[in-house]
C-alpha cells in the first residue's frame, strides 16, 4: 500500500478555513485521533498497571497510605502457605483446563469442519455459552454441582443406579477443584472450537489430495497436514487461554469463593480476598504482580513452543 | 471443499475394500460425525436448558425428585421472575447494565476507529508500533489490574459510580475492537481515498463519507463484541461498585440474590435466564458478526 501521494498543502491552498487546514495537517490529524485511545489506555491501564508494581512493594491498606516496604510482601507470600496453594491451584486449573480445552474443541472444530444440514445453526449454538455471561452460566453450574439437588447425581443414582449416594461436588478439596475445571473447560470449548474452524478452513484441499495421491491414511493426513498448518492459529488462541485461564477469577468467585477451606482459591480470587474484601491493598497487589512471571513464562512457552516454523500465515498455503 | 475430500476419501476406500462401503458412507459417518457432535451439543447446551427449566418450576417440585421428573415441568409457574422483578432491584440493575454497556461500547468504539484509522490509513512513522502497544495492552488481563484501578477510581472520585465502569471498561474493549478495524479498514482498497483526495477531499471527509461507510460491517462487529463483553464483565463492577442499586446483572445476582443459607434457586436461575437473554437475543440477529470478529480478531 501507498503512502499518502498528494501533500496536504496542495489541498490547504484551496481551502482557506485555518480549521479546515489544521485538521488537513497530518501530524496533528495524527495525534488528534490516536489521543481518544491511547489516553484512555495510558490513565486507565499503563497508568495503573504501575501503579499495581509499586503497591506491591507497600503496606497501604484502603483509606490508609502506605509506605515503601521493600520485598516484605513478597517475602511474606513465600512463607504462605494459602499463596502457594493458589499458585498450586492455578497452575493445575491452567493446565488441565487448557488441554480439556484445546482437546476437545479441536476435536468439535475438526466435526464441524465436515458437511451436513443446518452447519451455520449449529456453530450459532455452539458458540452461547462464550456469550452468555460467566457468573450466570457458573451460577448454572453451582446449582447442578449442588450437594442435595445435583441433577448429575440424580442421573447416576436414580436413573442408572452406579452409585448409591450423591457426589459431594464442591464440599471436598479435590471434586471441587475438578468440578471447577470442568466448568472452565465448558466455557472454554466455543471459543477454542470456532477459532479453530476458522484456521482449518483456511487450508488448502489440494495438500490433502496430494497426501492421498502418495496414499496417506487419515491420521497420517492428520498429524503431518492438519497439525502443522494449524499450528501458528493454535499457538495464538492457546496464549490467550493461557493467560486468561490463568488469571480466571469469575468461574471460582462464582461457584465456590475459594472454598472449601481454601482449596479452590486462584490467584486472583486470593488476591481479591485479601487486596478488596479484607483491605490489603498492597498484599493483594502483590499477588496480583505475583501472577505476571507466570503469565510471560506461559506466552513466551505457548507462543515459541508452538510457533516455531513461521508464526503468521501468509496468504499461500503451500 | 472439504466434502471433495471427503468423497475422495471415501472413493478411495471403497477402492481398496469395496465391501466396506455401505459401513464408510453411512453407520461411519453417523458413529464419527453426528454422534459426537450430538454429544457435544447436548452438554453444551445443558447447563442453559436446566436454567431455563429451573426458573419455571415451582419450589415444591424443584426440591422433589422423586415425585417429579427433574428433566420437565408438571406445573410452570411465573413467580420467580415475578418476584425478581417487583419484588428486587432486578429492573434497577438491567437498566444499570444497559447504560455501562451502552456507554462503553460507544466510547470505544469512536476511540478505536479514530486510533485504526490512524495506524492503518495515516501512516505516520512509528504507527506499527502504535498498533503493537495496543495489541499488546489486549493481553493485560483485568485480575492484575482491579487492585489499583479501585484506588485510581477512588482518586478520580468515581467509586461505586456507574461512569467509573463506562470508562474502565475500554481498557480491554479499545485494543480489541482497534485490532478489528484495522483489519477492515485494511480492506477498503486505498485508491478510493486516493481518488477523493484528488478531488479535494479532507481527510475527515474521507474518513466520514468513504471510509466508515465501507467500514460498516466492521463497526458493526466491533460494537456488538464489545456490548457483549461489557455486559459480561464481571471482576472491575465487583470491585469499583458498592451500592446495591448501582449494581450491574452479574454482579447484583450473585451478592444481592444469593442470602443466606437457602438458596432461592428458582430466582437465581431466573435471574440469570433474564439477564442472559439480551445477549442472546442480540447474539441471534448478529450471529455472522459475531462468528467473523471473533475470528478475524484471532487471525490479526
Amino acid at each position: 500500500m501507498s503512502v499518502t501521494t498528494l501533500s496536504s498543502p496542495v489541498l490547504a491552498q484551496r481551502q482557506p478555513n485555518w480549521l479546515v487546514r489544521l485538521f488537513d495537517y497530518k501530524p496533528f490529524l495524527v495525534a488528534m485521533c490516536l489521543a481518544p485511545a491511547l489516553g484512555l489506555l495510558a490513565v486507565f491501564l499503563t497508568y495503573p498497571l504501575g501503579l499495581g508494581i509499586w503497591l506491591a512493594f507497600t503496606d497501604t491498606t484502603i483509606g490508609r497510605k502506605g509506605e515503601f516496604i521493600g520485598l516484605e510482601n513478597f517475602q511474606y507470600l513465600l512463607t504462605d502457605s494459602l499463596w502457594w496453594n493458589a499458585v498450586f491451584y492455578s497452575v493445575v486449573y491452567t493446565g488441565i483446563a487448557t488441554f480439556g480445552k484445546f482437546a476437545l474443541g479441536f476435536w468439535l472444530a475438526l466435526l464441524l469442519n465436515n458437511h451436513f444440514p443446518f452447519k451455520s445453526l449449529l456453530r450459532a449454538i455452539i458458540l452461547l455459552p462464550w456469550i452468555v455471561p460467566t457468573v450466570l452460566s457458573a451460577l448454572a453450574f453451582w446449582w447442578i454441582y449442588d450437594p442435595q439437588f445435583s441433577i448429575i447425581s440424580y442421573l447416576l443414582v436414580d436413573v442408572l443406579h452406579w452409585r448409591d449416594s450423591n457426589i459431594d461436588f464442591l464440599g471436598s478439596p479435590w471434586p471441587a477443584r475438578f468440578s471447577l475445571i470442568a466448568a472452565n473447560i465448558w466455557r472454554g470449548i466455543p471459543f477454542v472450537a470456532i477459532s479453530l474452524l476458522a484456521g482449518l478452513q483456511t487450508i488448502s484441499p489440494s495438500l490433502y489430495e496430494a497426501a492421498m495421491l502418495d496414499g496417506a491414511s487419515a491420521w497420517q493426513r492428520f498429524r503431518y497436514i492438519t497439525f502443522p498448518m494449524m499450528m501458528p492459529i493454535l499457538a495464538i488462541v492457546m496464549t490467550f487461554s493461557i493467560i486468561f485461564t490463568f488469571t480466571d477469577f469469575q468461574l471460582v468467585y462464582a461457584i465456590t469463593r475459594g472454598g472449601p477451606g481454601n482449596s479452590t482459591h486462584l490467584l486472583a480470587t486470593l488476591a481479591f480476598q485479601r487486596g478488596i474484601a479484607g483491605g490489603e491493598l498492597g498484599e493483594g497487589a502483590a499477588i496480583a504482580v505475583s501472577m505476571i512471571p507466570f503469565l510471560v513464562f506461559a506466552t513466551l512457552f505457548s507462543y515459541f513452543g508452538l510457533a516455531r516454523r513461521k508464526w503468521q500465515q501468509g496468504e499461500a498455503n503451500d | 471443499m472439504t466434502d471433495t475430500v471427503a468423497q475422495a476419501s471415501a472413493a478411495a476406500n471403497a477402492k481398496a475394500a469395496p465391501d466396506t462401503m455401505a459401513w464408510d458412507s453411512g453407520l461411519r459417518r453417523l458413529m464419527m460425525i453426528y454422534l459426537p457432535l450430538g454429544c457435544f451439543v447436548l452438554i453444551l447446551l445443558f447447563p442453559f436448558y436446566w436454567m431455563a427449566i429451573t426458573s419455571f418450576k415451582p419450589n415444591a417440585e424443584l426440591m422433589n425428585y422423586r415425585e417429579h421428573n427433574p428433566f420437565w415441568i408438571s406445573s410452570p409457574t411465573l413467580a420467580h421472575i415475578k418476584h425478581l422483578l417487583f419484588d428486587t432491584a432486578y429492573p434497577r440493575w438491567l437498566w444499570t447494565t444497559m447504560l455501562v454497556a451502552i456507554g462503553a461500547t460507544t466510547l470505544s468504539l469512536v476511540a478505536s476507529t479514530l486510533a485504526a484509522y490512524a495506524i492503518e490509513r495515516l501512516r505516520f512513522r512509528g504507527s506499527p508500533y502504535v498498533g503493537l502497544g495496543i495489541y499488546l495492552a489486549y493481553l493485560v488481563p483485568p485480575s492484575i489490574l482491579f487492585i489499583p484501578l479501585a484506588t485510581v477510581v477512588v482518586q478520580f472520585g468515581l467509586f461505586d459510580s456507574p461512569l467509573a465502569l463506562i470508562l474502565v471498561y475500554p481498557t480491554f474493549l479499545v485494543p480489541f475492537c482497534t485490532w478489528l478495524l484495522i483489519g477492515y479498514f485494511k480492506s477498503i482498497p486505498y485508491e478510493l481515498e486516493e481518488c477523493a483526495l484528488v478531488d479535494g477531499a479532507t481527510r475527515l471527509q474521507i474518513l466520514r463519507r468513504i471510509t466508515l461507510p465501507l467500514a460498516v460491517p466492521g463497526l458493526i462487529s466491533a460494537g456488538i463484541f464489545s456490548f457483549t463483553l461489557s455486559w459480561n464483565e464481571f471482576i472491575y463492577a465487583l470491585a469499583f461498585i458498592q451500592s446495591g442499586a448501582n449494581k450491574t446483572v452479574p454482579v447484583a445476582i450473585l451478592t444481592e440474590l444469593v442470602t443466606g443459607d437457602v438458596y432461592q434457586w428458582g430466582a437465581l436461575m431466573a435471574g440469570s435466564l433474564l439477564g442472559s437473554l439480551p445477549v442472546a437475543i442480540f447474539y441471534s440477529l448478529f450471529v455472522d458478526y459475531y462468528v467473523s470478529s471473533l475470528t478475524g480478531a484471532v487471525k490479526e
